[in-house]
């Protein structure tokens, strides 16, 4: 299965989890996909892997982008009217406070989506989502 | 024993490559899954190397690394470069990292980032990193601007084994 056919799958039954198990870098993240009211949104799962710093400890800060920028791509995805594959122009990361290696949500809305670029801002957070650990906009090139 | 050392040894004021190394190779949980390598680090530059992993590809049919895991290459080497321009391991933590994706990264070969601390106030430090492949130095996959917190209010980044120079 191409990556455009797990877009097309994953359009077409709402789940996005058939993009996420196509994408060998989100499995070995561990990167998973949940629906609620508001849309989709991505889950990163407890894993001493992911520890950038032990002594606090805390996640890598990579890891972390890499989470938003993989939120962001998904709710392009399944936001799109079209069948789309996002390239990445451009993320700027903030950092908010120090992310614990505990479970870690991540959800993107789409700022704009014009006919050949994307943006689309993205939160990530942990217990609770008005504290969120990291925010970032990032640019798509669609076309 | 007063010689000026050559250009490239180790900087007597500063952090002897070796300990980045050692945090490199042993004292980061994700540096290990990665497979980072550590290059060269000085007061001026920092490098390090991801070697190519069919397990960090974004897109199936180029094989084409994820930004991802580019992401996560300059965000550590931006850190190390903050410890060598500080010529101290002080606890920092990464206000901001803004990545411009120039290029696709070319399937089976190693990405290469470097980063320089161009400028440290008080409490933060300002930084240019760059990702590419070692043979087309020039050819960037990826080019980024940082900031980072100095002396944030948690730990060093890295295990009590390793050994700290006062």
């Amino acid at each position: 299965m191409t990556l455009l056919d797990a877009v097309r799958r994953a359009k077409e039954s709402g789940d996005a989890a058939h993009v996420v198990s196509s994408i060998p870098y989100f499995r070995f993240l561990g990167l998973q996909v949940g629906r609620d009211a508001q849309g989709s949104f991505c889950q990163l799962p407890e894993d001493p892997r992911l520890i950038g710093n032990p002594r606090l400890p805390a996640l890598h800060g990579g890891v972390v982008g890499a989470l938003l920028e993989s939120a962001a791509i998904v709710e392009l995805i399944m936001t799109s009217e079209a069948e789309i594959l996002p390239k990445t122009i451009n993320i700027t990361i903030d950092y908010l406070r120090s992310a614990r290696p505990v479970l870690t949500f991540a959800r993107g809305s789409v700022t704009k989506h014009g006919r050949r670029v994307a943006n689309v801002r993205v939160e990530a957070w942990q217990d609770d989502p008005a504290k969120p650990v990291a925010a970032a906009h990032a640019h798509f090139l669609i076309a | 024993m007063s010689e000026t050392p050559p250009p490239g040894s180790f900087d007597p004021d500063g952090i002897d490559p070796a300990i980045i190394q050692a945090i490199v190779s042993g004292g980061i949980p994700h540096y290990g899954v990665l497979g980072v390598e550590f290059v060269t680090a000085s007061r001026e530059v920092a490098t390090l190397r991801l070697p190519y992993n069919q397990d960090f590809v974004g897109d199936p049919e180029t094989g084409t690394l994820h930004g991802g895991v580019i992401t996560t290459l300059i965000d550590s080497v931006c850190g190390i470069a903050v410890f060598m321009a500080m010529g101290r391991l002080l606890p920092i933590a990464t206000l901001d990292l803004r990545i411009d994706y120039l290029k696709p990264a070319t399937a089976g070969q190693a990405v290469l980032a470097t980063a320089e601390c161009y400028k440290v106030t008080r409490s933060i430090a300002f930084l240019r990193a760059r990702a590419y492949h070692q043979d087309r130095p020039d050819d960037l996959i990826a080019t980024c601007a940082s900031t980072f917190m100095l002396g944030s209010s948690g730990e060093v980044p890295f295990p009590k084994h390793i050994k700290v120079p006062q």
